[in-house]
């Protein structure tokens, strides 16, 4: 059979897929009463028809573009790193650590400590696991599927016995000094002259986020880590024998893969809750994998699919306080995205490269 | 401690162990047969929604498990399409009827009742009614002053619904299965070697049908029980990671019948354990309950980096069997 073009490989399954799982969600909502059509308006007017939707939109797609590069970064290497969760909430323990221990001066200081301890944190979270994968092939979606719970455990302890202030009752922990805080999306908007509303949680680090998913471009097509990191995701026994060294990498691209999954702490506890709270995650970890397989692994999609699913997420939130539709349809719609792009992408890609077959044939005659 | 409470413990240990149990052998087949599938958590919980569901609408607990049967087998259905027929990833296909069922039980469940969620609470005929065993002493009768021996039988045998003793009598049903006859000779190899098995002249995709099918519906009581037995009506996320569990205690079972059944006793023991004592004080040190909640993960880990015997997944499992042309 004919391979599909590029192009169709690339934009078009995805494209398909996504529609698919519109059209599913939509005869969802019409099965529960409500209208398809105004459910969308709602969701395309909350989310991006003012730039206080915007800025909502835009901080849940920063939370997803940093879990979503973390998934693809282990893709690559053919690894499912389905911890991003644990790694993420791990994450959120060193950004309040960062922020809580030590009286930073500004916030440009506490970024870069919390940068460093949320990534630090992520990434040693997923040590363990992939030294595990690495040398005694303890297969890495389970244990880190097992240390996403063990995760949410320790960090229970620590919220309710260590870092909860006293006489509060909340597993929380203090409310981060207001010099930590970082500035907001609006505000930076505001120095340059272009008006966007500040009452949002949007704020520095979907900058970051952006300029990540630059650094992980460079680094899987331009830095010789990168092109080992491939090559082993490709064809495992041909980059041992071009001298990759399995452990080395795998571990590699684990550790690399954690410390991004980390790295959202500094949007949502640093840069929005202002503090640490037991859920911090709230299923970033998990949207990571929808995001990576819609993006099809390749940082650029993986910021479109983030903005997508962020203004998904928006758009749920407000469809749950503008109609009776439960926001939960949004969870429906992932699912079936990730069921359509990840698990089921032959069924949309055979009839297309039988179609393409027909086309070059008729080309041909 | 005293007899009373150390049995109140082993009783509850048998019912948080139940649904472990359907769902740990319900994984058993599947993956046996080489269809990995960490998608169990999502078709109980669709399944404890719809059993709840129906039961209260129609008041009959036999209705319920059977839509609790049906919809578990609607999701195992999409899981063998896309790991069997479509060869997708079956690791993704899991994770997605995960989040399927989490998002669908609440939208279906918020629409039809209007309690956010959550069905109605069951009444009597809705439920699974206790059965108490011949000579047993009623559960509802003080613990007080009763022997171990009739206590334990009294208390801990008997006492249960119907499903606890249909997940015990499972046990040894899939082992007789899985050693003793040549469904499961066929089903064990499938699983490890399916090239040898097509080249017997044995379909590969019927035998891991028929074992994806055997999941959903032991999902599904899995699910009923849930929702039916251990309480009454269907609660959010109320399987709250059952399904992970189960998965956890199969890889601690190595993939075994009869250590299946331990692996969920010792995991349903520390649920039980966790429920009654929060923190547990030994003397030189508290053990805090976030540990005694975790330690099911932490075993598991723990087996699967081999130091403790290895476990070893059966070697066809998540490849999908493409016939030689």
């Amino acid at each position: 059979m004919t391979k599909l073009p590029r192009w169709a490989d690339v934009v078009l399954v995805p494209l398909i897929c996504l529609i698919i799982a519109f059209a599913f969600s939509a005869i969802l909502i019409a099965a529960i009463g409500q209208s398809p059509a105004h459910a969308i308006w709602i969701m395309i007017d909350g989310s991006l028809g003012s730039t206080y939707g915007l800025g909502y939109t835009l901080y849940f797609a920063t939370n997803f573009i940093f879990t979503g590069l973390a998934v693809s970064i282990a893709f690559q290497a053919s690894l499912f790193n389905i911890g991003g969760e644990g790694q993420a909430t791990l994450g959120g323990l060193g950004t309040a650590l960062a922020c809580l221990l030590i009286p930073w001066p500004h916030w440009s200081l506490a970024l870069m400590a919390s940068i460093l301890a949320s990534a630090a944190f992520g990434a040693a979270w997923a040590l363990l696991p992939a030294w595990l994968q690495a040398r005694r092939g303890s297969h890495i979606v389970i244990t880190t599927m097992m240390f996403n719970f063990i995760a949410y455990a320790l960090m229970n302890y620590v919220l309710v016995n260590i870092l909860r202030p006293q006489g509060s009752m909340d597993p929380a922990t203090a409310r981060f000094p207001v010099t930590v805080n970082l500035p907001k999306l609006g505000d930076i908007l505001g120095v340059v002259g272009i008006p966007f509303s500040s009452k949002n949680p949007a704020n520095i680090s979907f900058l970051i986020a952006i300029a990540l998913a630059f650094a992980v471009w460079v680094l899987l097509w331009h830095t010789r880590l990168g092109y080992a990191l491939r090559a082993f995701g490709k064809q495992e026994k041909a980059a041992i024998y071009a001298g990759i060294d399995p452990v080395r990498i795998t571990i590699y691209a684990l550790l690399l893969s954690g410390g991004i999954s980390g790295l959202m702490a500094i949007n949502a506890v640093q840069g929005a809750a202002h503090r640490l709270v037991l859920n911090s995650v709230e299923g970033a970890g998990f949207i990571g994998i929808a995001v990576a397989l819609m993006g099809r692994n390749h940082p650029f999609g993986i910021v479109l699919a983030s903005l997508l699913f962020g203004f998904l997420y928006q758009g749920g939130t407000q469809l749950a306080l503008g109609t009776t539709i439960p926001r939960e349809v949004i969870t429906v719609l992932q699912a079936l995205v990730i069921l359509f792009t990840g698990a089921l992408p032959y069924m949309v890609q055979r009839p297309l490269e039988a179609l393409f077959a027909r086309l070059a044939r008729k080309e041909a005659a | 401690m005293e007899l009373a409470s150390f049995l109140q413990i082993l009783d509850s240990t048998v019912r948080l162990a139940t649904p472990l149990l359907f769902a740990c052998i319900a994984g058993l087949y599947s993956e046996r047969s080489g269809v990995f599938d960490i998608g169990l958590e999502g078709k109980m919980l669709v399944a404890a929604f719809a059993a709840a569901s129906a039961s209260y609408a129609t008041g009959n607990v036999w209705i319920g498990t059977a839509a609790g049967i049906g919809a578990a087998l609607l999701f195992a259905a999409i899981h063998g399409l896309a790991s069997i027929t479509f060869r997708g990833n079956q690791l993704i296909s899991g994770v997605a009827i995960n989040f399927l069922a989490s998002g669908l039980t609440v939208v279906l469940g918020s629409t039809w009742f209007k309690l956010g969620g959550q069905t109605p609470a069951l009444t009597d005929g809705a439920r699974f009614a206790d059965i108490t065993l011949p000579f047993a002493r009623p559960a509802t009768e003080s613990l007080s002053g009763v022997g171990f021996v009739s206590g334990f039988y009294s208390h801990v045998i008997s006492g249960h619904s119907i499903l606890v003793y249909v997940a015990l009598l499972l046990v040894p049903a899939t082992w007789w299965l899985l050693y003793r006859t040549r469904f499961g000779l066929r089903l064990r190899a499938v699983g490890e070697n399916p090239a040898a098995v097509d080249t017997a002249g044995v379909s590969v995709v019927a035998l891991r049908y028929s074992a994806v099918a055997i999941t959903g519906l032991l999902c599904g009581l899995a699910g009923a029980y849930m929702s039916m037995g251990l309480s009454a009506g269907f609660l959010r996320e109320m399987t709250a990671g059952r399904g992970y569990i189960a998965l956890a205690a199969l890889i601690f079972a190595k993939w075994r019948p009869w250590y299946a059944l331990a692996a969920c006793m010792l995991f349903g023991l520390l649920d039980a354990v966790a429920i009654r004592f929060q923190n547990i004080d030994i003397g030189l040190l508290v053990i805090p309950v976030q540990f005694t909640q975790a330690l099911p993960y932490i075993l598991t880990v723990i087996i699967l980096a081999g130091f403790v015997g290895k476990a070893i997944p059966p070697r066809a499992g998540g490849e999908p069997y493409v016939k030689e042309r």
